[in-house]
């Protein structure tokens, strides 16, 4: 490796058109056809073992079983009645540790059913067409407050929205949609796809979303708990974790997300400046999602450093077969020491049961997970809420779910079913009230 | 490899593998084109009275069961018998047979049902140098509202009246295609036992309407808005066509014909059902419809590699498993079989579980010990063979005999719950 004296960082590492190219869609949608060969490779297994490794347990044989028939609407109600974001999670579930890697096709075959692909191809014409599958239940007169308009919150408000709740989102971001919207990699969710796919939930109508609203600062829980019959907080982790070594405060060390949040919201992403050589730190899914884009916005070396082996990082296997072809170098059992620079970030300093090591670096980002603030007088346990099977909280008018609470493992799916959930507790404590 | 050398009513052809009267022997080209890829033997699409041409619709003639794949499971046609003059046809069919004296050209006729015409074109038709006439008595549509094809199949005193007309009026074979079209196959084929014909052939197609289309809510395909039933053919239609070749082989009163087996033929083993059960040749159409000429090369390695790995000739293979076919009252009701599943190749989806909770006995776990685990309650197993028959897993379940093979026989005839048992 070249020894860089001065960081070279810069936008149009690549044109447009090849920034283009690389930010396509990750799996573009399957053909009537393909979809058709595919369908018919589901075994339609009873009590399917899919459906239990599915957080939210979409009757996945149910669903293609539809496809095969081409009852395309009735496929989506199908995965919608269990999970309202069954077109993110299509995009974005790590599958081949979920439902895929529960196919019984692996067994003999080693090549699952693409459930992923084939959930997509129900989904996208319904939410393209923008057809209301979901009919509100008769007006309960009750109001739930949801803080956090990402896919707990947006789980959780539909399904109120559905039993006849009415329901306010009180969302921090400019626009709605959490990590779908500011979080995931660009090329898993294409042409605005977040968007289009919250005002389709949105559409079922009785859902009131405030932006710009933070907890804590605009708004406070305790009026919330006054003015509203239930509360859903689905609120994230929010902060990020720094490293805790010396050098961390250099020019050119960024937080993962903040940067993907920015790459997210870019009309042109070619503007975005970026390293000639990058080094990712950490070993999950944003640290997989950043150096890819790394790489896809030009960036001629990015290498992914990890403390720990192989066997403990959180991106799948899938995810990491994706860098490596994506061109990112994965370093495995090495902790950063120091960051290396004046003013500026030069490398990174990183040390081994085998000795130190010096990764040279224009930038450095840091994605070695999140955590949240406190809130309130919740019970809290690690640094997330403590929730029971119906998500709520030691507060008994407040319920929670997603990142934010103990159990929440990053996943959009999960989320999904946490607000779920909770939104299914919230009915039946209205109910009782 | 196994020589497939066929002689079917002496005529000779290197394979046992004809093309059957259809669009694909239409005429000469499409004719040549199969004797160049191998086929053993055409019978030339159906020739009919000299006269005003034939029309046929200029729709849709054609349509297909498929699967999501788009593999034709199933195939309906509405076409009639050719529509090119009858002198044109003989031309070529006296022709292609001088050019292509070692395969089988036998030739397929539709006639009014007068001793005149029979007398008047067979002869004609003979003089082609062609090996046999087929009669066609099983063409379901268009045709049969003229009275002839299935209309005449489906009587069987038409077909004895036809088949001695024939016979009186040709010196070469003559073989009757035979319509599945009825209740018992039986009357028919004895019929042109009786009629002296030399042979059958069958079955032609199924009367059939494919489906609806889902747009207009009219049956599909329609010709302007309208549609008629066509005749169904293809792999689906294989099991009906081997109990009915199966029947007349195994029948005292019919067996005695030899037969030519129609029906679904796609690959060697679809060939091997039909000459085990009785036929002696067999005809295809749909396959080759499908697919083109080409599967040829399939159905003839297939089979002579078969017939090596068995030891044994052609002839030998012929009519080998028809002594195997009886009636349900003579099976043995003391055997016992149940299923059996093969925990090492089980991929643990259930469908055996579902299938005998939901339609059957009862019989399959879905849990042992807290495990997904799929096993046979032997106590409740009926040996029904649904299990095997759904599992997607091949050999995975199997059916073992759980009753003794020195055990009693026992048939319905001599049954104690039988009123009527045979009590000799």
């Amino acid at each position: 490796m070249t020894v860089e004296t001065i960081p070279n960082v810069r936008p149009r590492r690549l044109s447009k058109d090849e920034i283009e190219a690389n930010f396509a869609d990750l799996h573009p949608p399957l053909s009537r056809s393909e979809a058709l060969i595919e369908a018919d490779r589901c075994y339609f297994c009873y009590d399917a073992p899919c459906t239990t490794a599915c957080p939210t347990g979409i009757d996945i044989p149910g669903f293609i079983q539809k496809i095969r028939s081409d009852n395309i609407r009735g496929s989506a109600q199908t995965i919608f009645r269990e999970n309202i974001m069954g077109g993110m999670c299509a995009r974005v579930c790590p599958t081949e540790v979920l439902c895929e890697e529960a196919c019984v096709r692996n067994t003999h075959e080693e090549k699952p059913v693409e459930i992923g692909l084939l959930q997509r191809y129900a989904t996208d014409p319904a939410i393209d067409a923008g057809i209301q599958l979901f009919e509100r239940a008769p007006s309960s007169g009750k109001k739930v407050a949801v803080v956090g308009g990402g896919p707990a919150g947006l789980s959780c408000a539909h399904r109120l929205a559905v039993l006849g709740h009415d329901v306010v989102i009180f969302n921090r971001d400019e626009k709605p949609g959490g990590l779908n919207e500011y979080g995931i990699a660009a090329y898993k969710t294409v042409d605005d796809f977040a968007q289009i796919e919250i005002n389709y939930i949105l559409s079922v109508g009785g859902i009131e979303v405030k932006h710009r609203v933070t907890l804590g600062e605009d708004v406070q829980l305790s009026e919330l708990v006054r003015d509203f019959d239930a509360v859903f907080l689905g609120i994230g982790l929010g902060q990020s974790n720094d490293l805790g070594i010396e050098g961390e405060d250099k020019e050119g060390v960024m937080n993962a997300i903040d940067y993907i949040a920015a790459l997210r919201q870019a009309d042109d992403k070619s503007q975005l400046p970026i390293g000639k050589t990058v080094v990712v730190i950490g070993g999950g899914m944003t640290a997989i999602d950043i150096a890819v884009q790394s790489r896809h916005l030009g960036a001629q070396h990015v290498h992914m450093v990890y403390r720990r082996g192989p066997e403990k990082m959180s991106a799948s296997v899938f995810e990491q077969a994706l860098a490596q072809t994506s061109g990112v170098t994965i370093h495995h059992r090495a902790p950063p020491k120091r960051i290396l620079g004046d003013d500026h970030v030069t490398g990174v300093e990183f040390e081994t049961d085998d000795g130190k090591f010096v990764l040279y670096a224009d930038m450095v980002f840091k994605a070695i997970g999140q955590q949240m603030k406190g809130i309130g007088d919740l019970d809290m346990e690690n640094g997330r809420m403590i929730v029971n099977d119906g998500h709520r909280t030691s507060h008994e008018k407040v319920w929670a779910g997603g990142d934010c609470v103990v159990g929440g493992d990053d996943l959009t799916v999960s989320a999904v079913q946490h607000g779920k959930l909770a939104a299914i507790d919230i009915d039946r404590y209205l109910g009782e009230q | 490899m196994a020589d497939l050398k066929s002689t079917f009513l002496g005529i000779e052809s290197p394979n046992p593998f004809w093309l059957a009267s259809a669009p694909p022997t239409d005429k000469a080209y499409n004719v040549n084109r199969a004797f160049e890829a191998g086929w053993g033997g055409v019978v030339w699409k159906t020739l009919g009275e000299e006269g005003p041409p034939i029309v046929n619709v200029s729709g849709p003639r054609y349509s297909a069961l498929h699967s999501n794949d788009r593999r034709v499971i199933g195939f309906n046609n509405i076409e009639l018998i050719t529509d090119r003059p009858l002198q044109t046809n003989l031309d070529e069919i006296r022709q292609v047979k001088k050019d292509w004296p070692d395969r089988a050209v036998v030739v397929s006729v539709m006639l009014p049902m007068t001793e005149e015409a029979w007398a008047k074109n067979l002869p004609m038709i003979e003089d082609t140098g062609c090996d046999a006439f087929e009669l066609n008595f099983g063409c379901p549509h268009g045709m049969s509202e003229r009275g002839m094809g299935a209309a005449v199949g489906q009587v069987p005193e038409y077909i004895q009246m036809a088949a001695e007309w024939a016979k009186a009026s040709a010196s070469i074979p003559v073989i009757v295609k035979l319509t599945p079209n009825v209740a018992n196959i039986l009357p028919p084929a004895r019929a042109a036992l009786d009629g002296g014909a030399d042979a059958v052939s069958l079955i032609n197609t199924i009367n059939s309407i494919m489906r609806v289309n889902y747009d207009t809510l009219t049956m599909y395909p329609t010709t302007d808005g309208m549609g008629t039933h066509g005749g169904y053919c293809g792999e689906a239609v294989k099991p009906i066509a081997l109990n009915m070749v199966a029947e007349i082989a195994r029948t005292k009163a019919t067996r005695a014909l030899p037969i030519s087996g129609i029906g679904g033929i796609t690959d060697w083993r679809d060939a091997v059902d039909f000459l085990a059960l009785g036929a002696s040749n067999v005809q295809i159409c749909t396959a080759a419809m499908v697919y083109g000429f080409k599967i040829i090369d399939d159905l003839v390695d297939g089979l002579s590699a078969f017939l090596d790995d068995k030891d044994m000739t052609l002839d030998q293979l012929i009519g080998h498993a028809v002594p195997s076919v009886t009636d349900w009252q003579h099976l043995n009701l003391n055997y016992v079989e149940k299923a059996v599943i093969d925990q090492e190749l089980c991929i643990k989806c259930g469908r055996c579980h579902v299938v005998c909770e939901d339609t059957s006995h009862q019989a399959i776990t879905h849990t042992v010990d807290g495990e997904r685990r799929f096993e046979v309650i032997d106590d409740e197993c009926v040996g029904c063979n649904l299990c095997v028959s759904i599992c997607p897993v091949d050999s995975c379940i199997t059916m073992k005999q759980t009753s003794d093979d020195n055990a009693d026989k026992l048939t319905w005839t001599a049954h104690p719950n039988n009123p009527m048992r045979n009590t000799d």
